[in-house]
Protein backbone atom coordinates (compact mmCIF):
# COMPACT_ATOMS: atom_id res chain seq x y z
CA UNK A 1 0.00 0.00 0.00
CA UNK A 2 1.46 3.38 -0.84
CA UNK A 3 1.64 6.14 1.73
CA UNK A 4 -1.41 8.04 0.64
CA UNK A 5 -3.52 4.92 0.69
CA UNK A 6 -2.25 4.27 4.19
CA UNK A 7 -3.39 7.58 5.61
CA UNK A 8 -6.62 7.32 3.72
CA UNK A 9 -7.50 4.33 5.83
CA UNK A 10 -5.79 5.23 9.07
CA UNK A 11 -8.06 6.98 11.57
CA UNK A 12 -5.50 6.82 14.33
CA UNK A 13 -3.05 8.85 12.29
CA UNK A 14 -5.80 11.18 11.09
CA UNK A 15 -6.93 12.00 14.64
CA UNK A 16 -3.31 12.65 15.55
CA UNK A 17 -3.11 15.21 12.75
CA UNK A 18 -6.47 16.70 13.73
CA UNK A 19 -5.09 17.42 17.20
CA UNK A 20 -1.83 18.73 15.86
CA UNK A 21 -3.59 21.03 13.40
CA UNK A 22 -5.41 22.79 16.21
CA UNK A 23 -2.15 23.86 17.78
CA UNK A 24 0.36 24.26 15.03
CA UNK A 25 0.77 24.43 11.29
CA UNK A 26 0.91 21.03 9.64
CA UNK A 27 3.55 20.29 7.07
CA UNK A 28 2.33 20.45 3.50
CA UNK A 29 2.32 16.69 3.27
CA UNK A 30 0.44 16.24 6.54
CA UNK A 31 -2.16 18.78 5.51
CA UNK A 32 -2.80 16.99 2.22
CA UNK A 33 -2.96 13.62 3.93
CA UNK A 34 -5.45 14.84 6.45
CA UNK A 35 -7.61 16.49 3.86
CA UNK A 36 -7.78 13.32 1.83
CA UNK A 37 -8.64 11.30 4.88
CA UNK A 38 -11.36 13.62 6.08
CA UNK A 39 -12.93 13.78 2.65
CA UNK A 40 -13.64 10.09 2.89
CA UNK A 41 -14.17 9.52 6.60
CA UNK A 42 -17.28 10.85 8.30
CA UNK A 43 -16.30 9.36 11.66
CA UNK A 44 -13.12 11.40 11.79
CA UNK A 45 -15.01 14.49 10.66
CA UNK A 46 -17.24 13.97 13.67
CA UNK A 47 -14.15 13.51 15.84
CA UNK A 48 -12.79 16.78 14.54
CA UNK A 49 -16.01 18.59 15.39
CA UNK A 50 -16.20 17.07 18.87
CA UNK A 51 -12.56 17.83 19.52
CA UNK A 52 -13.15 21.52 18.85
CA UNK A 53 -16.18 21.52 21.13
CA UNK A 54 -14.17 19.90 23.91
CA UNK A 55 -11.45 22.54 23.59
CA UNK A 56 -14.00 25.33 23.82
CA UNK A 57 -15.66 23.72 26.84
CA UNK A 58 -12.40 23.16 28.67
CA UNK A 59 -11.42 26.76 28.11
CA UNK A 60 -14.73 27.96 29.40
CA UNK A 61 -14.57 25.69 32.39
CA UNK A 62 -11.34 27.22 33.54
CA UNK A 63 -12.54 30.71 32.83
CA UNK A 64 -15.58 30.12 35.01
CA UNK A 65 -13.28 28.96 37.76
CA UNK A 66 -11.49 32.26 37.48
CA UNK A 67 -14.78 34.04 37.91
CA UNK A 68 -14.71 33.35 41.62
CA UNK A 69 -17.18 30.52 41.66
CA UNK A 70 -14.73 28.67 43.83
CA UNK A 71 -13.85 30.46 47.03
CA UNK A 72 -11.46 29.99 49.88
CA UNK A 73 -13.20 29.72 53.21
CA UNK A 74 -13.08 32.81 55.38
CA UNK A 75 -11.32 31.20 58.27
CA UNK A 76 -8.40 30.18 56.12
CA UNK A 77 -8.30 33.63 54.58
CA UNK A 78 -8.15 35.17 58.03
CA UNK A 79 -5.21 32.93 58.90
CA UNK A 80 -3.48 33.85 55.70
CA UNK A 81 -4.00 37.51 56.34
CA UNK A 82 -2.58 37.25 59.84
CA UNK A 83 0.38 35.32 58.54
CA UNK A 84 1.14 38.02 56.00
CA UNK A 85 0.81 40.77 58.59
CA UNK A 86 3.20 38.88 60.85
CA UNK A 87 5.73 38.60 58.08
CA UNK A 88 5.40 42.29 57.30
CA UNK A 89 6.00 43.19 60.93
CA UNK A 90 9.16 41.16 60.98
CA UNK A 91 10.68 43.33 58.32
CA UNK B 1 -6.75 64.11 50.59
CA UNK B 2 -5.91 61.42 48.10
CA UNK B 3 -3.01 59.18 48.94
CA UNK B 4 -1.71 57.26 46.00
CA UNK B 5 -1.73 53.57 46.71
CA UNK B 6 1.66 51.90 46.52
CA UNK B 7 2.35 49.53 43.63
CA UNK B 8 2.29 46.59 45.96
CA UNK B 9 0.05 46.42 48.95
CA UNK B 10 0.41 43.10 50.79
CA UNK B 11 -2.11 44.19 53.42
CA UNK B 12 -4.80 43.84 50.77
CA UNK B 13 -3.57 40.69 49.06
CA UNK B 14 -5.82 38.18 50.75
CA UNK B 15 -8.90 40.31 50.34
CA UNK B 16 -8.19 41.05 46.72
CA UNK B 17 -6.53 37.97 45.26
CA UNK B 18 -6.90 34.93 47.54
CA UNK B 19 -10.12 33.70 45.93
CA UNK B 20 -8.82 34.27 42.44
CA UNK B 21 -5.53 32.50 43.05
CA UNK B 22 -7.30 29.66 44.81
CA UNK B 23 -9.78 29.14 41.96
CA UNK B 24 -6.95 29.36 39.45
CA UNK B 25 -5.11 26.60 41.28
CA UNK B 26 -8.04 24.30 41.95
CA UNK B 27 -9.01 24.30 38.31
CA UNK B 28 -5.52 23.25 37.36
CA UNK B 29 -4.52 20.75 39.98
CA UNK B 30 -7.80 19.56 41.39
CA UNK B 31 -6.73 19.22 44.98
CA UNK B 32 -8.24 21.74 47.37
CA UNK B 33 -5.89 21.05 50.25
CA UNK B 34 -2.85 21.47 48.08
CA UNK B 35 -4.35 24.52 46.41
CA UNK B 36 -4.68 26.28 49.77
CA UNK B 37 -1.06 25.54 50.52
CA UNK B 38 0.03 26.88 47.17
CA UNK B 39 -1.87 30.12 47.66
CA UNK B 40 -0.14 30.61 50.98
CA UNK B 41 3.26 29.74 49.54
CA UNK B 42 2.67 32.19 46.73
CA UNK B 43 1.94 35.06 49.09
CA UNK B 44 4.94 34.25 51.25
CA UNK B 45 7.26 33.93 48.26
CA UNK B 46 5.94 37.20 46.91
CA UNK B 47 6.62 38.93 50.23
CA UNK B 48 10.25 37.90 49.94
CA UNK B 49 10.44 39.52 46.55
CA UNK B 50 8.34 42.57 47.13
CA UNK B 51 11.34 44.87 46.84
CA UNK B 52 12.03 43.60 43.37
CA UNK B 53 8.54 44.19 42.07
CA UNK B 54 8.80 47.01 39.59
CA UNK B 55 5.18 47.42 38.76
CA UNK B 56 5.69 46.47 35.15
CA UNK B 57 2.68 44.21 35.41
CA UNK B 58 -0.38 44.39 37.58
CA UNK B 59 -0.05 43.02 41.07
CA UNK B 60 -2.39 40.16 40.29
CA UNK B 61 -0.45 39.17 37.18
CA UNK B 62 2.73 39.17 39.16
CA UNK B 63 1.27 36.95 41.88
CA UNK B 64 -0.21 34.63 39.27
CA UNK B 65 3.18 34.23 37.64
CA UNK B 66 4.68 33.14 40.94
CA UNK B 67 1.81 30.73 41.46
CA UNK B 68 2.22 29.29 37.96
CA UNK B 69 5.72 28.13 38.76
CA UNK B 70 4.49 26.42 41.88
CA UNK B 71 1.79 24.64 39.91
CA UNK B 72 4.34 23.43 37.38
CA UNK B 73 6.42 22.06 40.26
CA UNK B 74 3.39 20.05 41.30
CA UNK B 75 2.90 18.76 37.74
CA UNK B 76 6.51 17.74 37.64
CA UNK B 77 6.39 15.92 40.96
CA UNK B 78 3.21 14.13 40.04
CA UNK B 79 4.51 12.86 36.77
CA UNK B 80 8.00 11.92 37.81
CA UNK B 81 7.16 8.51 39.28
CA UNK B 82 9.39 5.77 37.96
CA UNK B 83 6.44 3.71 36.85
CA UNK B 84 3.71 5.89 35.55
CA UNK B 85 0.86 3.61 36.36
CA UNK B 86 -1.82 6.07 35.41
CA UNK B 87 -0.28 6.54 31.98
CA UNK B 88 -0.01 2.82 31.42
CA UNK B 89 -3.62 2.34 32.34
CA UNK B 90 -4.80 5.14 30.09
CA UNK B 91 -2.77 3.78 27.20
CA UNK B 92 -4.29 0.40 27.68
CA UNK B 93 -7.76 1.86 27.42
CA UNK B 94 -6.87 3.19 24.02
CA UNK B 95 -5.97 -0.17 22.61
CA UNK B 96 -9.67 -0.77 22.08
CA UNK B 97 -10.12 2.46 20.13
CA UNK B 98 -8.43 1.38 16.91
CA UNK B 99 -7.93 -1.80 14.95
CA UNK B 100 -4.38 -2.87 14.15
CA UNK B 101 -4.64 -1.07 10.79
CA UNK B 102 -5.68 2.22 12.42
CA UNK B 103 -9.42 2.01 11.77
CA UNK B 104 -11.80 2.93 14.54
CA UNK B 105 -13.21 -0.17 16.19
CA UNK B 106 -16.95 -0.65 15.83
CA UNK B 107 -17.51 -0.42 19.60
CA UNK B 108 -15.48 2.69 20.31
CA UNK B 109 -15.80 4.83 17.21
CA UNK B 110 -17.13 8.33 17.79
CA UNK B 111 -20.87 8.77 17.67
CA UNK B 112 -22.63 12.10 17.87
CA UNK B 113 -23.07 13.48 21.38
CA UNK B 114 -26.29 15.14 20.33
CA UNK B 115 -25.14 18.47 21.75
CA UNK B 116 -22.94 19.47 18.84
CA UNK B 117 -25.40 21.92 17.34
CA UNK B 118 -27.16 22.72 20.54
CA UNK B 119 -25.06 25.24 22.41
CA UNK B 120 -22.96 22.73 24.35
CA UNK B 121 -21.28 25.58 26.21
CA UNK B 122 -24.36 26.03 28.31
CA UNK B 123 -25.14 22.43 28.92
CA UNK B 124 -24.42 22.06 32.65
CA UNK B 125 -24.65 18.30 32.81
CA UNK B 126 -22.32 17.88 29.85
CA UNK B 127 -19.83 20.22 31.49
CA UNK B 128 -20.00 18.30 34.72
CA UNK B 129 -19.15 15.05 32.95
CA UNK B 130 -16.32 16.72 31.12
CA UNK B 131 -14.86 17.87 34.41
CA UNK B 132 -15.04 14.37 35.83
CA UNK B 133 -13.38 13.01 32.70
CA UNK B 134 -10.53 15.49 32.98
CA UNK B 135 -9.87 14.24 36.49
CA UNK B 136 -9.42 10.77 35.10
CA UNK B 137 -6.58 11.73 32.80
CA UNK B 138 -3.06 10.78 33.88
CA UNK B 139 -1.39 13.65 35.72
CA UNK B 140 1.19 14.26 33.03
CA UNK B 141 -1.38 14.30 30.26
CA UNK B 142 -3.61 16.70 32.12
CA UNK B 143 -0.64 18.95 32.79
CA UNK B 144 0.38 19.02 29.13
CA UNK B 145 -3.21 19.47 27.99
CA UNK B 146 -3.92 22.29 30.43
CA UNK B 147 -0.70 24.18 29.80
CA UNK B 148 -1.27 24.05 26.06
CA UNK B 149 -5.01 24.48 25.67
CA UNK B 150 -5.77 26.73 28.60
CA UNK B 151 -2.62 28.63 29.32
CA UNK B 152 -1.47 28.79 25.73
CA UNK B 153 2.13 28.16 26.69
CA UNK B 154 4.75 27.61 24.00
CA UNK B 155 5.31 23.97 23.17
CA UNK B 156 9.04 24.25 23.79
CA UNK B 157 8.38 25.72 27.24
CA UNK B 158 6.02 22.90 28.19
CA UNK B 159 8.49 20.30 26.94
CA UNK B 160 11.36 21.70 28.96
CA UNK B 161 9.32 22.31 32.11
CA UNK B 162 7.71 18.87 32.12
CA UNK B 163 10.69 17.10 30.59
CA UNK B 164 8.95 15.55 27.65
CA UNK B 165 10.40 15.32 24.15
CA UNK B 166 8.80 17.16 21.28
CA UNK B 167 7.49 13.98 19.67
CA UNK B 168 6.16 12.72 22.98
CA UNK B 169 4.42 16.04 23.45
CA UNK B 170 2.30 15.48 20.34
CA UNK B 171 1.60 11.91 21.32
CA UNK B 172 0.32 13.12 24.69
CA UNK B 173 -1.81 15.86 23.14
CA UNK B 174 -3.38 13.26 20.88
CA UNK B 175 -3.89 10.66 23.56
CA UNK B 176 -5.31 13.05 26.10
CA UNK B 177 -8.00 14.10 23.64
CA UNK B 178 -8.77 10.53 22.59
CA UNK B 179 -9.38 9.53 26.19
CA UNK B 180 -11.28 12.65 27.09
CA UNK B 181 -13.59 12.27 24.14
CA UNK B 182 -14.12 8.56 24.74
CA UNK B 183 -14.89 9.22 28.40
CA UNK B 184 -17.48 11.81 27.42
CA UNK B 185 -19.11 9.44 24.99
CA UNK B 186 -19.20 6.66 27.54
CA UNK B 187 -20.74 8.74 30.28
CA UNK B 188 -22.98 11.05 28.32
CA UNK B 189 -24.71 8.79 25.83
Amino acid sequence: MNKLKKIQYNCKQATFLIEKRQLTKLTFREAIELRIHLAGCSVCRLFDQQSHIINALVKQLLKDADKHEIRLDDQYKQQLHTRIEDELNKK
Amino acid sequence: MLIAEPLVNPHKWVERYADYLYAYTVSRINDEELARDLVQETFLAALQRVDKFEGKSAERTWLTAILKHKIIDVYRKRSSGLVLNDVKQAEQEQQDFFEADGHWTAERRPVAFGVEDNDPLHNKEFNRILEACMKKLPALWLAVFTMKHIDDEATSYICSELKVSDSNFWVIIHRAKLNLRACLQKNWI
